[in-house]
């Protein structure tokens, strides 16, 4: 029943609270689309998303309408390119991101994610040769997101691939240095990465998914404040209430929109991801929510305390409001994303290793963190290696997306603009881990029982 | 089907006028009005019946949004799934 209230306050949460649907996600399964002849596979791939995702963009801005809530990127995701680079073996992989960034031009889509390796046990066919073309992807695409996963809780960490993504971050940024080394910004290192995420730079499309279905990333931290900012006197387990309430609101709208979608674009519909997603824009922090809960600034002692509340209500509050939940799930924390963060960590009271503190409790990991520009590839390896550990541990995802600022060093930005933000360059420590990285090797899967 | 048609603004002559005329130019049947002003803030909710339309209904929100930039005020036209699917378990 309809009543006064609730139409006001959806239109005020629309309207005055950053409130939008983050993005509706194409996964496209491109697994007959291999071929043993490169040019054709690349033909073959482009065909496919077109096909399938043509009238992708179109749907999305018709639903915006309908229903009055700004859907703010159209995206898809796609099988994870090695597995195609595998059939074709000597071959150009960059062909491929070319043939993705056509398809992205043609659908009019903002990201096409799935330039990805799946390595956490070992290299296969395809792998190698598609993560050393990384960087020289990520430099002639504008429109194409890349990931690797290097470690899983089942498998341990490959850390040959750590110390291979080392590098690859590096020269990313170094061959995008003239663009605010842009190319790191669309490359995530994972452990334990989900198969179903709508959320870039880490969308790809898994292999246990079905050939084509339509994911849904919901968002709101402005909402989210804006309702705990009513209750300034409230215990703890009253602000984890009216943030379940909070959630469950904006995951049915994010389960309305999927249904719709799927509806009209006759694809199955996959999930909704939970996630509450920052962007730069004021009012639409994260950062702001746990200053909101009584931090004097985001970073401070008691904010993993605060994030771990926030994570979990927001995944109680979602559950109930969608018929599959899935994705990412969680908090974000980018910090060039996030107006509060980047503040915090200009600041000085956000550093990495609080960061890496965070990210033991809510979702994903070390996320648009700007470092100086001559960190050493074996720096870069030993943080990914550090994440990738609390992930492997913890049974949960985590990712690193760092950029390295090439030619700045600590007290300068990089502006990225758009979504993406801007970030300060924060300092990371002196001390060399190379001996540890050029190991090589595998750290074994943790045993899980005596847990402590 | 219906929709919600809200209306928030500076009171003026003739906003409850220009706002059901497109309703009823598109064929959409209005069933219930609310409507309040408080000093000189206008404040209206509109339910309307879009089944019978004779347009598309992406075409009453764009007429909507520009009577809103015409005439300087907040207009919104929504589904009302939107507010059924939010607000209801």
């Amino acid at each position: 029943m309809l009543n006064v209230y609730n139409i006001l306050e959806t239109i005020r949460m629309i309207q005055d609270e950053c409130l939008d649907i983050r993005t509706i996600t194409m996964g496209i399964s491109l697994l007959d689309c291999i071929d043993t002849d490169i040019d054709r596979a690349c033909e073959k791939v482009y065909e496919k998303i077109v096909k399938k995702a043509g009238s992708l963009v179109a749907v999305g801005q018709q639903i915006e309408k309908e229903y009055g809530i700004p859907i703010v990127n159209k995206r898809i995701s796609v099988t994870p390119i090695a597995m195609l680079a595998a059939a074709c073996p000597g071959g150009d992989v960059v062909k491929f991101a070319k043939a993705l960034q056509r398809a992205a031009d043609t659908c009019g889509v903002n990201f096409i994610g799935g330039y990805s390796a799946l390595v956490h046990k070992g290299f296969s066919a395809g792998d190698e040769a598609l993560i050393r073309s990384i960087p020289e992807a990520l430099a002639v695409t504008d429109n194409i997101c890349s990931s690797v996963n290097i470690g899983s809780t089942k498998s341990g960490i490959n850390m040959d691939a750590v110390a291979l993504m080392g590098q690859i971050v590096k020269e990313t940024a170094e061959r995008t240095a003239d663009r605010d080394c842009i190319g790191a910004a669309k490359l995530v290192v994972f452990c334990n990465a989900v198969e179903d995420n709508p959320f870039m730079a880490g969308a790809f499309h898994g292999v246990g998914e079905p050939d084509c279905e339509i994911h849904v990333g919901v968002s709101g931290p402005g909402v989210v404040r804006a309702a705990l900012s009513k209750y300034p006197d409230a215990s703890i387990n009253e602000l984890a209430d009216i943030i379940k309430k909070t959630a469950f609101k904006i995951t049915r709208m994010g389960q309305l929109v999927g249904a719709r979608a799927s509806k009209l674009l006759d694809v199955p519909f996959g999930i909704v991801d939970l996630s509450l997603a920052p962007t730069p824009a004021i009012g639409d922090s994260v950062a702001h929510i746990l200053e909101e809960m009584g931090l004097e600034m985001c970073g401070t002692h008691g904010t993993t305390a605060c994030l771990a509340m926030l994570n979990d209500a927001v995944k109680k509050g979602g559950v109930m409001a969608s018929s599959t939940v899935g994705g990412l799930s969680g908090a974000f924390i980018p910090v060039s994303e996030d107006a509060g963060m980047i503040d915090a960590a200009t600041a000085g009271v956000l550093t990495i290793e609080k960061l890496e503190a965070m990210t033991a409790v809510c979702s994903v990991g070390l996320d648009m963190i700007v470092v100086p520009g001559d960190i050493s590839a074996e720096t870069i390896s030993a943080i990914i290696a550090d994440e990738a550990a609390i992930g492997m541990v913890n049974t949960k995802t985590t990712a690193v997306r760092l950029i390295p600022a090439i030619g700045k060093k600590e007290g300068e930005t990089l502006e990225f603009g758009g979504l993406l933000g801007s970030g300060p360059v924060m300092p990371v420590k002196e001390s060399s881990a190379a001996k540890f990285i050029h190991r090589g090797g595998r750290i074994p899967a943790p045993m899980h029982s005596l847990k402590n | 089907m219906r929709a919600v048609v809200t209306v928030i603004g500076k009171d003026n002559v003739g906003i409850l006028h220009k706002v059901s005329g497109i309703c009823a130019e598109m064929g959409a049947n209005v069933i219930e009005v609310t409507q309040s002003v408080l000093q000189d803030m206008f404040a209206m909710i509109m339910l309307v019946d879009i089944t019978g339309m004779n347009k598309d209904f992406a075409e009453m929100v764009d007429r909507m949004n520009a009577l809103g930039s015409e005439l300087g005020l907040s207009i919104h036209t929504m589904h009302e799934d939107i507010f059924n699917s939010m607000h209801s378990v």
